[in-house]
């Protein structure tokens, strides 16, 4: 794919579209990536971060991060800051699936003792944590209880023993987005999500059981840090988000938005997709609130999920959660916008900051990294294909120049059509199984859809994101057990 | 039914292209494309139950975002596969659409499970008439 000639490179992994580029844009677009993964970037990226940079009260730059693809609205990987009293709010900027984010936690357990018991382990996960269309979750909710949900976040699973009390301080934002309203979600959004707690969904999403080999550990001592201690040390990875309620309170806000941007605020977008309101309205204090919501209803999937997955291994090892060390090392989230303090010209500057398919990425010292993390950085969990394998990263001190945020996956190269023209559910099952990889999955096609070669390498991303000085490597966490929807 | 996926457009999601002689049909063609994309075989669905659905919009493309987003959440709320049984779309300065949608809560074991779709989403959504009728394309987030 051709960039564009207007495209400059800044450094190794900078390149930059100016203000000149397109008619409208109030900043510069920033990329990062090296140079042969800024060659590999669809158009989609390089129109979409440019029609971000004509966002009103955007600030410094529209960025994109090295695992960038179009996405709606904002590309996938995109990453912008807004002055919260002149700037915009976007549901095009957070995604659909709001707060769709990373969970890890390790294990006290070896490749070795996991090894024979990995289909066992898999199958049970697969029934347990249910997973694909229309599925429900093993809480049975009233709506009124899923409001307090929706407001309280993983508080209200401590409360009622699905949680540790250190899964809590483990969690981004200890798994409360503050300000969540539930008479900010219609009652639509209640209705498609209030039986889904505790479901992984379809699509991209998957609860994947993961090994550390010694030879994948880039830093061991940040690796101890984050709990990992044994040589070929068992961990367990899941991606999903707010599941049919987040995404409805996306729906209904696009909508909302683009009935009152023009007549009411004066605002244009190139794209429908873009649909905003000012962060200081009604409409978008209101969007505030209700996107919280779906937030917070996405941390307390992932615990009930995390409690699901505690269960199983207690139940096939027959030893106790606790016994077998399955503490969490971090719960990240990777599409939602926050207001944060960054530093800009020597200024501590309040800022609303949008991350769509991007990772915050704090570094050490700073506030809201857990204390037992505070010298280490924020874990940062960067989900790969299910044949690849994933990363986790942590934190550094010279990603101010990107409001401390980095990539969040590896990106798709490949559509799904093409994906499921090229490869067989079945048959991808069971090359996978030889290499050592036992998957379940509720469709051959989904499976198919999901395969390795469709994604852009993920070695790639996470290194581009280590010289650009977003984050560093930790570790290399590679499948041998997956579930997906 | 006249429908038909795109490889092209969306990597990362599905993107139809739905027509029908009127625009009954057009609507028709694009419900039940969404429908093929979260279950194989739609002809499996049975007549158990009835759904009846109203909507009206100022801009008719924006009326059959209504309605496909009307399958989305049937499908999560009531877990409803539904088909197009009879439909109605009235210009009487607002764009109004009545339908009469029948169908079967989904059952893993009886229809083959697709994607799940989360939205139906504006990217290069359109609604467009052509010389045979009228032809649509959405994107659906998956």
């Amino acid at each position: 794919m051709a960039t564009p000639s207007a495209l400059k490179r800044i450094s190794d992994t900078i390149w930059e579209l100016p203000r000149g580029y397109k008619e409208g844009m109030l900043v510069p677009a920033r990329i990062f990536a090296t140079e042969k993964l800024i060659r590999e970037m669809d158009d989609g990226v390089f129109e979409q971060v440019t029609n971000v940079a004509c966002l009103p009260g955007i600030v410094n730059y529209a960025y994109c991060m090295p695992d960038g693809h179009w996405g709606y609205g904002f590309p996938i990987g995109g990453m912008a800051a807004f002055d919260p009293k002149t700037g915009v709010i976007s549901p095009g900027g957070i995604g659909f699936d709001i707060n769709c984010g990373m969970r890890l936690l390790t294990t006290n357990l070896t490749l070795e003792e996991v090894r024979p018991r990995i289909k066992e382990l898999v199958d049970m996960l697969f029934y347990r944590v249910p997973s694909g269309v229309g599925s429900t979750g093993f809480l049975r909710l009233s709506q009124d209880e899923f409001r307090d949900i929706i407001e309280e976040g993983s508080a209200w699973c401590l409360k009622r023993g699905f949680a540790w009390p250190e899964d809590i301080e483990l969690t981004e934002e200890r798994g409360c987005f503050e300000g969540a309203d539930a008479n900010k979600v219609s009652r639509k959004s209640i209705e498609r999500g209030f039986d889904q707690v505790g479901t992984l969904g379809s699509g991209n999403h998957y609860c994947e059981i993961q090994v550390a080999r010694p030879e994948n550990v880039f830093d061991s001592e940040l690796a101890r840090t984050f709990g990992f201690t044994l040589p070929n040390q068992i961990a367990v990875m899941f991606h999903c988000g707010s599941r049919g309620f987040g995404h409805q309170v996306a729906t209904d806000y696009l909508q909302t938005f683009l009935k009152v941007m023009e007549p009411r605020y004066g605002i244009k977008v190139r794209d429908r997709e873009l649909a905003c309101a000012p962060f200081n309205s009604k409409e978008g204090q209101d969007y505030f609130a209700a996107m919280k919501c779906a937030a917070n209803m996405a941390f307390v999937n992932r615990q009930m999920i995390l409690h699901r997955i505690r269960e199983v291994f207690s139940v096939v090892f027959n030893r106790s959660p606790e016994d077998l060390g399955l503490n969490m090392v971090y719960d990240v989230t990777h599409n939602t916008a926050k207001l944060e303090e960054h530093t800009i010209d020597g200024k501590k500057t309040r800022l609303l900051v949008h991350r769509k398919g991007a990772t915050r990425a704090f570094a050490p010292g700073m506030e809201g990294v857990p204390a037992r993390y505070k010298e280490a950085g924020q874990p940062v969990i960067i989900g790969g294909s299910m044949e690849t394998g994933s990363y986790l990263l942590a934190g550094v001190k010279t990603g101010g120049h990107a409001f401390y945020t980095t990539a969040h996956g590896s990106g798709r190269t490949m559509s799904r059509h093409q994906a499921k023209r090229m490869y067989r559910g079945s048959s991808l099952q069971h090359d996978m199984e030889e290499r050592g990889i036992y998957v379940r999955s509720v469709t051959w096609g989904g499976l198919a859809e999901e395969a390795g070669a469709a994604y852009k390498q993920i070695d790639d991303v996470v290194e581009a994101t280590e010289l650009a000085g977003l984050s560093k490597r930790v570790l290399r966490l590679l499948p041998i057990g997956n579930i997906k929807g | 039914m006249p429908y038909r996926y795109l490889g092209d457009i969306a990597t990362a999601d599905v993107a139809f292209e739905a027509t029908g002689k009127s625009l009954e049909e057009a609507f028709t063609s694009a419900a039940e494309a969404t429908l093929n994309v979260m279950i194989d075989e739609p002809d499996r669905i049975e007549r158990k139950e009835a759904v009846d659905v109203e909507l009206e919009n100022d801009e008719l493309e924006m009326l059959l975002f209504d309605f496909l987003n009307e399958l989305v959440y049937y499908k999560d709320s009531r877990k409803l596969l539904l088909r197009v049984d009879e439909i109605r779309i009235e210009d009487e300065g607002q764009f109004r659409l009545a339908a009469k949608l029948y169908g079967e809560k989904l059952d893993p074991l009886k229809h083959p499970l697709g994607a799940d779709v989360k939205a139906v989403t504006l990217h290069r959504f359109s609604l467009s008439k052509s010389d045979d009728g009228w032809k649509a394309t959405a994107v659906l987030d998956i």
